[in-house]
């Protein structure tokens, strides 16, 4: 039996920090994503939603405050966290819903607004949190995102003009995107004018945090064939695995890696995909675009290693090649990534389903990645949070 | 100089003695793993069930495996000096535990002057001050 599941519509609220509720722009980009699909909120028999903590109450970023806000109608419901990645648990969970029979059509939906400037910790003394101990320290999250890209310089020998570059091209990917936040072509002078934030990385290497919603309708293979819809974009993995003792890579919030004396060390974000690869039966070599969690401009070329597209150390000579822009060979966020997003924390998995929907229906303008079959994504968040979706038409 | 307090900013995390400053971590008596901050109840290794935990001193030394400069000043719960001066944070891997551990770099380092694959050693140094108290935390240090 097959596993797959098919998108029968896809909706967003344009990110950019436009000062209202964070269930205004869900419902808008539900909506929008029911109206693409052509079929009735009425008919929804299942809402997953994806969470955050963060908005008044910590608990009202879920599943059933945007079922209200779009009218209660007696559908199922379902919240999940998993940080960056609680969209894609919030797709597997609805996937679970419709291959185990129980509900045939579902809405998931994850939408956000961000605080300006950096995350930061909840308020108080709090030793017990590794998030209070790093803040207290002066660790903030570029702080990671420059350890990684200072350790691919000298690893692999990037540099600086190599991670300007993935900004010059997810700018220019961005620019042509009407969801986007940030429309503006780069020129690397731009990006070296901007102000270092954590050496190597300057502001416009850095992603923002933005508000933005992403929604799915989503359904079993037969009702899709039933309205109409049996050709539809395909959800063929998700991949929402915890890491392996012990860590190869320092992560966020934490100060340490895992000791590997008794167990070898394991690469969380290379794990991701792998079991994708695994679930869906499909394999690099079939990859034709790539959504992946730039939070920094030197790790989207992190990322391309770790979903296997070119062999470790060797992206930034991909990416010099052209090979990673809309038009080459293997374009890496289409969409403009977050540099053009910013980050909307339970709606970024989300959004990168919709990017990939878009691009599998041939539907993405001037952004369009030609005779795209198969699309990956790929994120990661705190506390062992992260996901990989597979979508194939 | 002031009459101000100094105290660790967290308690029982570093220390000094004769042999010199160290972090303080603990492992696990059955499978051998480190741990820090320190680990006394359940060992995270999923291959061992360890209960039983020595805290141990960790290795003053290590190489640098990467380091970066905070240019933003950073939020609370960071103290920060008026005005800001940025400041280099290094990770630094620990051969002997296996493990990569972050930290400030002392004053007076250049992040120009810091390489990958350095040596680093580890000492007790002022985190930030507040009108009444100064704040201890290990920092890094490239070795002489």
């Amino acid at each position: 039996m097959s596993k797959d599941i098919a998108i029968l519509g896809v909706g967003m609220h344009p990110w950019g920090k436009w000062g209202r509720s964070f269930i205004d722009y869900g419902v808008t980009a539900a909506r929008a994503a029911l109206k693409d699909a052509g079929v009735d909120w009425r008919a929804v028999q299942f809402v997953s939603g994806a969470a955050t903590i963060r908005n008044g109450y910590p608990g009202q970023v879920a599943g059933a405050t945007f079922a209200q806000a779009l009218g209660w109608q007696g559908a199922q419901v379902n919240t999940s966290y998993a940080a960056c990645a609680s969209g894609s648990q919030a797709l597997a969970a609805a996937r679970s819903k419709i291959l185990s029979g129980e509900c045939e059509l579902a809405l998931v939906i994850g939408s956000d607004t961000t605080p300006k400037g950096f995350l930061a910790p909840a308020k108080g003394e709090r030793p017990d949190d590794p998030d209070w101990v790093r803040f207290r320290l002066g660790i903030t999250n570029p702080t990671y995102f420059a350890l990684y890209a200072r350790r691919r310089m000298a690893l692999y020998g990037d540099s600086i003009d190599d991670f300007a570059l993935v900004k010059i091209k997810n700018a220019g990917h961005g620019f042509e995107n009407p969801n986007a936040r940030y429309r503006k072509r780069f020129t690397a002078a731009d990006i070296a004018a901007s102000p270092m934030v954590a050496d190597p990385l300057r502001l416009m290497d850095v992603c923002a945090t933005s508000d933005g919603a992403a929604a799915l309708i989503v359904s079993s293979l037969d009702y899709a064939r039933r309205i109409g819809r049996g050709d539809a974009p395909r959800v063929a993995a998700i991949s929402t695995v915890t890491p392996t003792f012990a860590s190869a890579n320092i992560e966020m919030p934490d100060i340490a890696t895992d000791s590997a004396v008794a167990a070898p060390a394991h690469s969380f974000r290379a794990a991701l995909p792998a079991k994708a690869y695994e679930e869906a039966g499909i394999g690099p070599s079939d990859v034709s675009l790539a959504e992946v969690y730039d939070l920094s401009t030197a790790l989207e070329l992190d990322w391309i290693e770790d979903l296997q597209l070119c062999a470790r150390g060797e992206a930034a000579a991909l990416l010099r090649s052209g090979a990673t822009r809309v038009g080459g060979r293997l374009p890496v966020n289409a969409s403009g990534g977050l540099a053009c997003f910013g980050e909307a924390v339970p709606a970024q998995a989300l959004a990168q389903v919709c990017e990939l929907t878009w691009q599998l229906r041939g539907e993405a303008g001037a952004r369009q990645v030609s005779g795209a079959k198969v699309g990956i994504t790929a994120n990661q968040g705190l506390f062992g949070h992260g996901s990989t979706v597979i979508v194939k038409r | 100089m002031s009459g101000k307090t100094e105290r660790p900013f967290l308690e029982g995390w570093f220390a000094k003695d004769e042999s010199g400053a160290h972090l303080v971590g603990s492992r696990c008596t059955s499978c051998g793993t480190f741990y820090f901050p320190r680990e006394g109840r359940f060992c995270r290794n999923p291959a061992c069930q360890g209960e039983q935990f020595e805290v141990v001193p960790l290795s003053q030394r290590g190489r640098l495996w990467s380091f970066t400069n905070a240019c933003y000043q950073p939020p609370e719960p960071f103290i920060a000096p008026d005005p800001f001066v940025p400041f280099p944070i290094a990770a630094v891997e620990l051969e002997r535990e296996k493990m990569i551990v972050l930290g400030p770099v002392v004053e007076g380092v250049d992040v120009g002057a810091l390489r990958v694959g350095m040596a680093m050693e580890l000492v007790i140094a002022t985190l930030s001050e507040t009108p009444t108290e100064r704040l201890l935390a290990w920092k890094w240090k490239p070795s002489a």
